[in-house]
């Protein structure tokens, strides 16, 4: 995936040595970068699963999940996964800078979205005694899916100081190589997602 | 838990600062920490004085603090671990000391436990880790060919948030207490229940946010070996140090995630109430055991891999002779890094899991042994029927190969459950890992530390001294460490401040022995640095080459120029520079001269550095609005970096047509010297061909 044209090198400068703005080098950089947080989020899956018994009378899953708001967040999560994409196509064919930052804002409001409802939902958990105080489950249902929604927290940061940088700076190279590793980041966080749906909240649903 | 009722300055009185302990009940176990403490306080003052007296802060901040210059930020790193291995080895001593005076002894229970968190903590973290970044970061990219690293001012943040951990650690010196918990801090004794102080604290913001420098320079390595090779440098022709590297730095991309995780988990378990790791409610301890040494044993291989390549380069250079065996090489390499996941239960073989699982874990523990035997043959085939000079880095080669099989051995001895239901938690074990960790890794270190010393600075160490220092240190290290397999075959536990069974005390005062002369060594190691500055105009190598050297970084004159390279050379085989200096292609001009484009200077890593600083003391403290702000802080320099447009500067051609004719002049009216007569002032860095 190498949509962006290679930066022009100016004059004199040998092609070869203006490393530090291959965009093929910057996206493999971040692809490993996530890898690293692949690792990290595997781990945090890891532990929740070891401790999924660990309720220690307290409410586990069945008692504790809004499945109504669950299938909410999905549903705007996977949208803005869609709408990142769409805004990705348009910095890639070069289209207009207005559809651009309208995709981008669209993705930007269903994170945020995402965010609220998933902060509804943990007060919701917190009336009933759901709280990562109360056991060592909780403990570990409070480590992972919080992390998502903190990585979610950065990916809107970034949207926002994006959308600044394309008035600032222009939609030139660096801002555009910049929007695609935010899409690959925002991809991989719906990823991470369908996981957490599927061992979290599902895997709660039919065996908690 | 009431965390957040603190007043303004969180937990912090006057009764943290170290001295009013030695104030209220005066001791000598109090008064070395008073002392400890002075230290610290004593140096940053001096520092600060000598830097504003000969005025180098100016210089110090344009070519140093904000500089993006992978080289500069290598020495950086060094320097940074050489101060903190003279801690860490001046605790060793201290807590040798105290065993050898045992029974009656004369630290605390509690001060012995500092020290032994703190000098593992250290060694691993703060001196292993950065002393390998370093020479990997000066090394690694003119190996390669590589203008740079392929992120420059990730590099600068990773060494910030590395050298703040280490402040906040000598920080830890002067205000509060340190962790007691070991360098591991399992818990639940590190818990809030069971060590309510800030120890436990200090030692989880130091390891996370050293940590996260590692895995972004884990990343940076990796990614620059991938992308940044020069043309022709094929992966099976880069030199062996590159390919441990880039195993190491996948290592670290794959290990210190869960060690991130265990220690923030400890974190919220401390700050929160969480219950990831407590006795009660659910928590469970074997977790923490386990994410641990997910991290911690590929760790050691982390560690160790980056000195095996410095010794590949090491051998081969010295015995004038290319790396035999070089596949078998890259392939142990890559066979010990997937292993070193395979086996991290042999940590806890006590701790309850089946048999079978014990001994699943005990025999992939037992095949580590089989590549590392594979590279043992190479080396030492490597150096069969060569040119063999006994420089201070092939001193510590040899010497290396003969203790690291030894330690290598005791390992295997150890992967036996069996044997260590006996003797885990004894000295036994201290002595195996110390047996691979100071020949394997700090004989490395200190290897590539002569090694690649002219080419930094221009002038080489000084051989009498280097091999004085190596000799002790070979000395100290047996009569320190092979007394305590005696001890721990005795059953001497380790982590022990004081013992009833006086049996052990012989071994006790041999080691203690043993320990000064490692400071014997540890000052050889600082009279050869002051011996090789004085002497610097005799020792001068600025044509590059004053090892008959084999790859692309001896091609540059020394020190190295920012940009490398004038005109990136072209690979066709491996031992790159030999084949050029056989080819009679080295030191030649350029066809044209081009500009060459290189990453300006930048103030983010070091305004990273002090706020992530306060940051984590305000963690520590619980100081809230303080760590409020800095993180915030941090927020908004990494954004407003982000927005810096012009990131590159222009060294124009003509600047570049000066320096490299002055040097070529320079190569034209050199002598050329034989291999004889490395060490003698005639050694200009020019080698003469020998084949
Ligand atoms: C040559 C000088 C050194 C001396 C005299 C020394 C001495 C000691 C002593 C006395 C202990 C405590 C043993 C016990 O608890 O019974 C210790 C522990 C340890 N040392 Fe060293 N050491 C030296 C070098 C190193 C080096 C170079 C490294 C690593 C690169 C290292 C890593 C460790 C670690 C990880 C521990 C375990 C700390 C713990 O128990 O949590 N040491 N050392
Ligand atoms: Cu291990």
């Amino acid at each position: 995936m190498n949509p962006v044209s290679s930066p022009k090198s100016p004059g004199s400068i040998n092609p070869h040595e203006a490393i530090h703005r291959d965009p093929e080098m910057v996206i493999f950089g971040f692809w490993v970068f996530m890898m690293s947080d692949l690792i990290f989020f595997g781990v945090v899956f890891a532990i929740y699963i070891t401790m999924v018994g660990a309720t220690a009378g307290g409410p586990g899953p069945k008692e504790l999940f809004d499945f109504g708001s669950l299938f909410a967040q999905t549903m705007l999560l996977l949208t803005s996964s869609l709408t990142a994409g769409i805004a990705t196509v348009i910095v890639k064919h070069e289209r207009s800078r207005a559809a651009f930052l309208f995709w981008v804002v669209i993705t930007l409001l269903l994170g945020m979205g995402f965010l609220a409802l998933e902060l509804y939902d943990f007060a919701g958990m917190a009336e009933k005694g759901g709280v990562p105080q109360r056991s060592g489950y909780l403990s570990a249902f409070f480590g992972l899916v919080p992390l998502h929604g903190l990585h979610v927290t950065f990916g809107c940061l970034w949207m926002i100081v994006l959308i600044v940088q394309v008035f600032t700076m222009g939609l030139g190279d660096v801002v555009k190589l910049r929007f695609l590793r935010l899409a690959l980041f925002w991809h991989f966080l719906d990823l991470i997602w369908i996981g957490i749906f599927s061992v979290v909240y599902f895997g709660g649903w039919v065996y908690g | 838990m009431n965390n957040l009722d603190y007043g303004w300055l969180g937990k912090l009185n006057w009764d943290s600062l170290v001295f009013s302990g030695f104030l209220e009940r005066p001791s000598v176990s109090e008064a070395v920490a008073s002392v400890a403490g002075s230290i610290v306080i004593l140096a940053t003052v001096g520092i600060l004085f000598l830097l504003t007296w000969f005025k180098v802060w100016g210089t110090l901040w344009r070519d140093w603090l904000t500089s993006t210059d992978h080289k500069r930020i290598g020495i950086m790193y060094i320097v940074f671990a050489i101060v903190m291995l003279v801690r860490g080895l001046l605790e060793g001593m201290v807590m040798r000391a105290q065993q050898a005076a045992a029974p009656e002894g004369f630290l605390y229970a509690d001060h012995f436990a500092q020290l032994f968190s703190t000098h593992g903590t250290i060694m691993v973290f703060f001196v292993a880790v950065p002393f390998l970044v370093g020479l990997i970061n000066f090394a690694m990219p003119l190996q390669i060919g590589a203008r740079d690293v392929a992120f420059p001012v990730l590099n600068q943040i990773s060494l910030a948030v590395t050298v703040s951990s280490g402040i906040l650690l000598m920080v830890s010196l002067v205000v509060g207490q340190f962790s007691t918990g070991g360098w591991s801090a399992y818990p639940p004794y590190t818990g809030a229940d069971f060590s309510p102080g800030v120890g436990p604290d200090y030692w989880i913001w130091a390891i996370v946010f050293s940590g996260a420098g590692t895995t972004l320079t884990g990343i940076n390595f990796t990614v620059t070996v991938y992308k940044c090779r020069g043309p022709g440098m094929h992966l099976f022709r880069m030199p062996l140090f590159c390919w441990t590297v880039l195993c190491a730095s996948i290592l670290m991309i794959f290990a210190m995630p869960p060690l991130s995780v265990a220690a923030l988990m400890l974190g919220l378990d401390r700050y929160l109430d969480f219950h990831f790791f407590t006795n009660d409610l659910g928590g469970n301890m074997m977790n923490y055991a386990n994410l641990f040494w997910l991290f911690g044993h590929p760790e050691v291989y982390l560690l160790v891999l980056p000195a095996y390549g410095i010794f590949s380069e090491v051998f081969s250079t010295y015995s004038a002779k290319t790396l035999y065996g070089y596949k078998s090489l890259v392939i142990a390499t890559m066979c010990i890094a997937i292993l070193s996941f395979t086996v991290w239960l042999h940590h806890f073989f006590t701790m309850g899991q089946s048999p079978t699982i014990n001994i699943a874990f005990g025999i992939a523990t037992m095949l580590i042994a089989v590549p590392t035997g594979v590279k043992v043959y190479d080396w030492m085939a490597t150096m069969y029927r060569g040119r063999i000079r006994f420089t201070t880095p092939m001193v510590y080669a040899i010497g290396f190969l003969i203790l690291f099989v030894i330690g290598g051995l005791s390992g295997v001895i150890l992967a036996n459950p069996t044997v260590d239901f006996q003797v885990h938690n004894t000295l036994f074990l201290v002595a195996h890992f110390h047996n691979v960790l100071i020949p394997g890794v700090l004989f490395g270190i200190l290897a590539g530390y002569n090694y690649w010393f002219p080419k930094a600075f221009g002038f080489r160490l000084n051989d009498k001294w280097g091999k004085r220092s190596a000799y002790l240190w070979f000395a100290g290290f047996m009569v320190t460490f092979f007394p305590l397999y005696g001890a721990g075959l005795l059953g001497m536990p380790r982590r022990s401040f004081s013992y009833a069974d006086l049996t052990f005390k012989p071994y006790m005062i041999v080691a203690f022995i043993g320990a000064m002369i490692v400071l014997a060594a540890l000052i050889s190691l600082v009279i050869q640095f002051i011996v090789s500055i004085r002497d610097r105009k005799k020792t001068q190598v600025p044509v590059g080459d004053p090892w008959d050297g084999r790859s692309l970084e001896w091609n540059s004159p020394a020190p190295v120029p920012a940009y490398n390279f004038v005109e990136i050379p072209k690979v066709t085989d491996r031992d790159a520079f030999t084949e050029a200096k056989e080819h009679g292609e080295a030191y030649k001009r350029p066809k044209v001269y081009r500009d060459i484009e290189l990453p300006k200077n930048n103030p983010l890593g070091f305004i990273l550095c002090v706020v992530s600083g306060i940051l984590m003391f305000a963690l520590v403290w619980y100081i809230w609005w303080l760590a409020l702000i800095s993180a915030l802080t941090i927020l908004v320099a990494v954004i407003a970096a982000t927005f810096r447009k012009e990131t590159e500067y222009i060294i124009p051609a003509s600047q570049l047509e000066k320096d490299t004719e002055a040097w070529l002049a320079l190569v034209e009216k050199s002598e050329a010297v034989s291999r004889d007569l490395e060490d003698s002032p005639r050694n200009v860095g020019l080698a003469k061909l020998e084949i």
